[in-house]
Parts: C-alpha cells; sequence; structure tokens
C-alpha cells in the first residue's frame, strides 16, 4: 500500500518519521479494512507447491453468488476501497465476472490474483473494458525451469499468453506477483525486465510458511544473505509493489514503501471462500478465525467485534524482541511466519534480519509446530493430520 | 497507468473531493483512497476533513478556509490542502 499522512490542523508530529506517526494510528484498528483479501474458491487447477491456502479442491460450502454479492453490499457500505480476490484460482467460478461486475459498480474496487491459465483473448478484453479493476498474474521464476517447478509444468508459457492477452486487449498495466524464493531471488533483474516488456509494475511478495508452504518453506525460503541483497534492491526500487510483505526487512536500514506494520486485523483480513474470516490471508487456523460473514451482524460485526481482532489492535508486547533497537522498525516481523514455525508470536520472526529467529529455532529443536493440514489440497499433494509435534529443521 | 500532474494548489480557485476519490472517516479524521492513483492518504484531524468535505460549497478555497478554519490554523491548514492537491486527493473545480 503506497500511503502517506497529511495531519494539517492538529500537531505536527514532532520528530517521528511521518511512516512511523501514520502507523501508530493504523496499528489501533479502523472502522473498516483499508482492503481486504477475498479468496473466492479453494478450487484450483494447479498445485504450486507453497500455496498460502492448500487450495485444490473446491469446498461445498463455498459462498453462492447471491451471498458473495451480499457481501459486497456490505464492503460498500463499509466503504472499503478495494478487494484482493484470489483463491484457489478465482477465474474458475462461473460466476467470476458476474461477482467483479458488482463489486466495481458498487465502487468497491477489485485487484485479483490469477495465474492466467483461464484468461484467453476474450476475457482479457473483458477486463480492458473495466474500470477499477486490477490484474495480478502469477509467476514464481523468471523462466519457465524455475517457475515449474513451483507452479507446475506448463504454468510459465500458460501465465506469458495471458500477459500478452492483456497487451493486445490494451489493458494498461497489470502486475506481475512473484513470491521471492531462493531460487527466484537472483533473477529480480530478469523478472524487472520481463514486468518492463509487457508495460507492467512488478510486485514482489514475502514467501510464507503456510498452507502447504508449511511443507517446502524450509527449502524454498531466502538464506540471510539473500535477504540482504533483496533489501538492498528493494530500496533502490521504490516503484516495485510488495504489498507490504517485507517490513521485517526495514531493520536493516531505511523503511521500505508501505505502511510497514502488520496489518491483520487491524487494516486487512481475509475473507475465506466458505466465508471464514480470518487475520490475515496467511494465517487460515482456527486460532486466527474471527467469525463468519453467515453468521447475524455479518462481515462488519465481525470487524469490529470480534474478540480476536480486538486483542490483535491492542498494543503489542514486543516480547523477546524488547532489548533490540530495531523494534520499532520490524515490530517484530510476521505473526504468520511465527506462528507456523512454532515461535511464540511475541519475539523475532523466523527470518529476522539479525539472526535471533534463526538462534530461536535453534533453542527449540524440538517444537508443537502447528501444522496447516492438507487443507483442500488434491489428495495425492498432501495428507497430514496435525497438529504435530516434530523434530522441525531449522530455518535452513 | 499515466497521471496527469495536478497543478499547484491556488487557494483562490474552487476545489473538491477529486471525483476518484473514496472517502471515509475515522477516529484521526480519515483515509483518502486514490483509484486513478492507487495511493492512500491518511487525514490526520476532523478540521481538516470537514475543510476537505466543505471545498465543493464554496467558490474558492480561501472562502472556505474563512469560515471554516479558525485564524490560528489557517496557516496549517492552507499547507495541509496544498500537500493534498499534490497527492491528487482534492482538485481544482
Amino acid at each position: 500500500m503506497r500511503a502517506e499522512p497529511v495531519a494539517g490542523g492538529s500537531a505536527p508530529p514532532g520528530r517521528a518519521a511521518p511512516g512511523s506517526a501514520m502507523r501508530d494510528r493504523l496499528e489501533t484498528g479502523l472502522a473498516a479494512p483499508i482492503c481486504l483479501t477475498w479468496e473466492l474458491t479453494y478450487g484450483c487447477n494447479l498445485a504450486c507447491i507453497h500455496c498460502l491456502s492448500s487450495s485444490g479442491r473446491r469446498d461445498p460450502a463455498e459462498l453462492s453468488t447471491a451471498e458473495a454479492m451480499g457481501v459486497i453490499d456490505e464492503l460498500h457500505a463499509m466503504q472499503v476501497f478495494y478487494v484482493n480476490i484470489g483463491g484457489g484460482e478465482p477465474m474458475l467460478r462461473p460466476d467470476f465476472f458476474d461477482i467483479v461486475s458488482y463489486s466495481v459498480d458498487q465502487k468497491v474496487g477489485v485487484k485479483f490474483s490469477t495465474n492466467g491459465t483461464r484468461l484467453d483473448a476474450e476475457k482479457a478484453r473483458r477486463l480492458a473494458a473495466m474500470d477499477y479493476v486490477d490484474v495480478q498474474i502469477s509467476i514464481d521464476g523468471a523462466d519457465a525451469a524455475t517457475n515449474d517447478a513451483v507452479r507446475g509444468e506448463g504454468t510459465y508459457a500458460a501465465a506469458l499468453r495471458a500477459m500478452e492477452h492483456l497487451a493486445s486487449a490494451g489493458f494498461g498495466s497489470f502486475k506481475i506477483s512473484v513470491v521471492i524464493t531462493r531460487h527466484n531471488v537472483e533473477q529480480l533483474d530478469a523478472f524487472e525486465a520481463l514486468a518492463a516488456r509487457f508495460g507492467a509494475q512488478l510486485r514482489l511478495t514475502r514467501l510464507r510458511p503456510s498452507g502447504r508452504g508449511a511443507d517446502t518453506w524450509g527449502q524454498l525460503h531466502l538464506f540471510a544473505e539473500q535477504q540482504r541483497r533483496l533489501y538492498g534492491w528493494l530500496v533502490e526500487r521504490p516503484g516495485v509493489l510488495t504489498g507490504d510483505s517485507f517490513f521485517h526487512l526495514s531493520a536493516l536500514g531505511d523503511s521500505l514503501e508501505g505502511l510497514n506494520l502488520c496489518g491483520a486485523g487491524r487494516v486487512v483480513c481475509l475473507i475465506d471462500p466458505v466465508g471464514d474470516v480470518y487475520a490475515c490471508p496467511f494465517v487460515i487456523a482456527e486460532e486466527f478465525r474471527a467469525g463468519n460473514v453467515r453468521e447475524a451482524g455479518g462481515f462488519s460485526s465481525v470487524w469490529r467485534s470480534s474478540p480476536l481482532f480486538e486483542g490483535l489492535r491492542a498494543p503489542a508486547s514486543p516480547g523477546a524482541c524488547a532489548s533490540c533497537g530495531s523494534y520499532d522498525a520490524c515490530r517484530g516481523g510476521c505473526m504468520a511466519a511465527k506462528f507456523f514455525t512454532g515461535l511464540p508470536l511475541e519475539g523475532p520472526d523466523p527470518e529476522c534480519v539479525f539472526g535471533h529467529g534463526e538462534a530461536a529455532l535453534e533453542r527449540t529443536p524440538v517444537r508443537l509446530v502447528p501444522h496447516p493440514g492438507p487443507g483442500h489440497s488434491r489428495r495425492r499433494v498432501a495428507e497430514r493430520p496435525r497438529p504435530v509435534a516434530v523434530r522441525a529443521a531449522g530455518p535452513r | 497507468m499515466v497521471l496527469e500532474r495536478p497543478p499547484a494548489f491556488d487557494a483562490g480557485r474552487a476545489w473538491q473531493v477529486h471525483p476518484q476519490v473514496g472517502l471515509r472517516e475515522e477516529d484521526f479524521g480519515a483515509l483518502a483512497y486514490s483509484y486513478a492513483g492507487r495511493r492512500l492518504t491518511l487525514i490526520g484531524s476532523a478540521l481538516l476533513v470537514e475543510v476537505v468535505r466543505g471545498l465543493a460549497r464554496y467558490d474558492s478555497a480561501d472562502l472556505a478556509l474563512a469560515e471554516l478554519v479558525p485564524d490560528a490554523e489557517r496557516a496549517r491548514v492552507e499547507r495541509a490542502l496544498s500537500r493534498l492537491a499534490a497527492s491528487g486527493v482534492i482538485s481544482a473545480r
């Protein structure tokens, strides 16, 4: 989120950086989310090995078209600025365009993420004709070999075809969205060149040990040295979008562009395909389920008064990070990354740039790791009970 | 998306909330989201929000400031309007 504060009329924020004054106000929560992620379906034709929502099979209890439109009515009434629609693969829903059009007509902007496999020339033209719609095409490598190792055979070619369709349809600037791993982090310049080729915007986000990522994080997440290089690369490129996901790297120096805070339950949340509301897209776990949009009071009541969200808006304790001079920069990092590696939520991120998280993982080699389970993965992909007491591998 | 560079703020002209901006009241003031620039701006005081919303009712920003803002606050609010104009939250009409 690109953001700036304009204080006018009240006392200036003193010596604090403008960004931190804004952050302090946002951390106590808002009347409504700035934006939220809404996964429309758990159905997916791919089986990416890091899928944050363990998608694959549709859930029979997914929201109907009418229910989805009811959710949009609520978002409109709450003046939510836009929704990030994802899945699963949202374009697999037969009512995908009905939902998107309805949302846009209500002035709830739509950004949606797709693997591009269903984005043909005709659909690209339909999208190009709509206002307030952004498209993000996901790839996880700048070449087929790197990408397909994560997303599956043929997926790089399919994503590139979707990009060609959008370009031919005159869609304008779409986004190319990449989850950064230790295998593609050396391709940053190539991603930038690919985006430039299409007049697209590059968006890089952080890999979390969520969903199927719980099983692959150990092999995919960045080495410390790679994190430092990524930070340097991002600092030089404020135009690259990050979904605010690398704020833990801000402990390395100047803050990265964005709000630089964990927005879970404060400025963002997730509505999953069956209407469950979670604190963020990376914590699909009962511990972080705030309610369901089908309950009396609907989404707005969950947002405003769920005890979970009220707790997240209360001042957080830095825990083991209290003695670190950089806590104000990184705020202890990502809640989901800690939760799914079995680290205490008050304490360092497993990818803490000073290695405190890694040290914490090594100190407690046997942890009760709350495994997300197979979720909606197709059965051949994963089948594990939860939670599991594991002798967890370290961060590498 | 190519954005037009917003003109410099001239308090003698008439202004309004940019037609492509959503403005939502919050405890601290308001959030403004530009659908054109995909950018969020935090408006950090209720007084400034009142002025921003009021601009459309006056023939110039000067008139809005004179009526809505105490003299002691005026310079600060005018500077804030200038920043909101630069970030596309308000536009000349």
